[in-house]
């Protein structure tokens, strides 16, 4: 990128190389690293029907900005978003509030569906009942709906808002837990195995790390204001991704090897992974390793002790 | 010199004291912060760590952490 008087007196970043950006620089900067990421691993069609998953927060945003960006300049690429209101209390009202917000400032359709409606429980009150960590059951169940409402509504991909250090926390954490089969399921794009079941899941910002991608979102304006989900602390992401950004701090570049490596291998574990077919869940349908799908394995505990 | 600082992850408004001369990297080592997990703001203009902190007041510290 030629370098101007407006990246030396004003930069909002710093890049590993040196280089310092401007805000208009930067965001040159960052929509070319996420349109070379659809290109370089064909996560998007000449014609698609694309849904967002938007939580409101800042990955989200930045994403569905993008992708608008993308359909404005190619009529052939139809976007719209798909939110999931979990029943967070006191995170996800002010969330869900930007998320319209956002919507409506750029005629984008919202499709909006609820853990209250469609487990008849909000997140909050499935907790209190179980004895699972509410990211393990927020996790489940939130895959299963934007997988099967995106399905039902036609879509031709799922795109989410998963960074460069999402998946780097992802790939250690399978590691940690000698989890290959889920690191199989990882990467830029997948699902693609041409299920009928499947809406193939696409993830545009991967090669943006937390960091660029939060000053994309705040120097844009998408968002102003800080909201973490309160399950977070009990997280063992949260202890891996502490740990990810300690050592970025000390060895710079960390987070990158990591992915870079993974990308190396990723073809090898997809392959090696490819035998075990996909079966469908004996209750809802929906795709299931075997028997029960996770989803529903949940569900009947929560009844069973409701 | 004393500076007030905003930390969006906390809700707090602190006073921290820094010799004359400091940076921002100089502020977020006192305050225990990993540079990568944040943006810093003054007066809603980011800042980079390298940069002398010579305004007093108006420094914000955005957690840039989601996820669970």
């Amino acid at each position: 990128m030629k370098k101007n008087n407006c990246c030396s007196k004003n930069p909002v970043i710093k890049l590993p190389a040196g280089e310092r950006l401007c805000k208009s620089h930067f965001t040159k900067y960052f929509e070319g690293k996420v349109f070379r990421t659809i290109r370089q691993f064909n996560l998007i069609g000449k014609k698609e029907r694309i849904v967002a998953a938007l939580s409101g927060g800042k990955d989200s945003l930045t994403l569905l900005h993008i992708l608008n960006k993308l359909s404005k300049q190619n009529p052939r690429i139809k976007v719209e978003a798909i939110t999931i209101d979990e029943g967070i209390k006191g995170y996800r009202e002010k969330t869900l509030k930007t998320a319209k917000k956002f919507c409506k400032k750029n005629k984008i359709k919202l499709n909006l569906f609820s853990f209250k409606k469609e487990f008849g429980l909000k997140l909050d009150n499935m907790i209190d009942v179980l004895n699972e960590k509410p990211c393990t059951v927020c996790g489940i169940l939130r895959r299963y709906l934007l997988n099967k409402k995106s399905k039902e509504l036609g879509f031709t991909k799922l795109a989410t808002g998963h960074n460069l250090d999402d998946e780097c926390q992802s790939i250690m954490m399978n590691q940690f837990k000698n989890n290959m089969q889920a690191s199989a399921r990882l990467g830029p794009i997948s699902g693609v195995n041409k299920n009928k079941k499947f809406v193939p899941r696409i993830k545009p910002l991967y090669l943006c790390t937390e960091k660029e991608t939060a000053i994309y979102a705040y120097s844009n304006n998408l968002l102003d204001n800080f909201t973490e989900c309160p399950n977070i602390t009990e997280s063992y992401r949260a202890e891996i991704r502490n740990m990810l950004n300690d050592f970025e701090q000390k060895f710079p570049g960390t987070k990158h090897s990591i992915i870079n490596s993974f990308l190396q291998i990723l073809p090898e574990l997809k392959s090696g992974f490819k035998e075990q077919g996909l079966n469908y869940c004996n209750i809802c349908q929906e795709p299931a390793s075997k028997g029960k799908c996770n989803a529903c394995r949940l569900l009947d505990k929560i009844k069973k002790v409701k | 010199m004393k500076l007030n600082v905003f930390y969006d992850r906390e809700n707090t408004e602190k006073t921290i004291e820094l010799a004359d001369n400091s940076s921002v990297k100089d502020l977020l080592k006192k305050m225990k912060i990993n540079p990568v997990t944040v943006i810093v703001g003054i007066k809603d203009q980011i800042v980079l760590e390298d940069e002398k902190l010579k305004d007093k007041g108006n420094i914000k510290i955005i957690s840039v952490i989601s996820g669970g």
